[in-house]
């Protein structure tokens, strides 16, 4: 069984416009090696050195895997993996 | 998105032009949004549908910050935000929030962050106490245009979308 994962706007270009796309894997971390395989460039859009790129917000259903083991979180068949990047800014 | 382009007329020369088409409501909402939170920075998004680039529905949304130089949507709050926005079949159109101590363009952190091509990000300063500054700008892949804001008291004869479709206010 696979996982869905939900394409915000910005990576669409990743996925030929595709708003969710199937995947495969038991982690975080798996799904997106194997989002990798079939569109080339999301991964690094995702993870820099090893980490969870600090714009992005991964969800496994309604949890932020940030709170849930962070790659490592685990995935069951049939969840939805959602991508979105972090609404953030100011003057800062 | 193509209805993002206006195609004006001035002079000999038509040329697309980068506006926001917005009703006053609208931007009562967001500055007085703003208004209420200053000093911290407020936040939020003017929701439309799909591909008619016409912000209709005001969502306020909670700094999660709560600061005067950060703003940041809650990740819980994120996420029921887009579900909702996808289940209407709605987008961000307008993606706004306040500076309270510095004029209203985007800074690097504003840059940065920005994630969304097809979104009008609007930026409101509340620096000075009985006047305002809102502008308008797109953010995409690091680069910021500045865009006019062309405000109207209904769509009904704006530039964007269908002029036979009356708002539902």
């Amino acid at each position: 069984m696979a996982v869905t994962v939900s394409i915000p706007t910005i990576l669409r270009t990743h996925t030929g416009g595709e708003k969710a796309v199937e995947a495969k894997g038991g982690t975080v971390a798996e799904v997106i090696d194997d989002l990798e395989s079939r569109h080339s460039g999301i991964k690094d859009r995702l993870i820099t050195n090893g980490s969870l790129h600090r714009f992005v917000n991964i969800y496994v259903d309604d949890e932020d895997v940030r709170f849930a083991g962070g790659l490592e979180a685990p995935v069951q068949e049939s969840s939805t993996l959602t991508i979105l990047p972090a609404v953030a800014g100011g003057m800062r | 998105m193509a209805a993002s382009t206006n195609v004006r007329s001035v002079g000999w020369a038509t040329y697309p032009v980068r506006v926001l088409v917005i009703r006053a409501d609208l931007v009562d909402e967001i500055v007085a949004h703003a208004r209420r939170d200053h000093p911290d920075e407020a936040c939020g998004v003017i929701a439309g549908s799909e591909g008619a680039d016409r912000p209709e529905r005001f969502v306020p949304m909670l700094n999660a910050a709560r600061s005067p130089t950060f703003y940041e949507f809650d990740s819980g709050d994120l996420l029921r935000l887009y579900r909702d926005l996808d289940s209407r079949g709605e987008v961000p159109v307008v993606i706004y929030h306040s500076h309270t101590a510095t004029e209203a363009y985007p800074s690097r952190t504003d840059v940065s962050y920005a994630a969304e091509p097809d979104a009008h990000y609007v930026l409101v300063s509340t620096r000075e106490q009985d006047t305002h500054e809102l502008r308008s700008y797109r953010i995409v892949d690091g680069v910021v245009t500045e865009e006019q804001v062309e405000v109207v008291e209904t769509y009904m004869f704006a530039h964007t979308g269908a002029d036979d479709v009356p708002d539902n206010v």
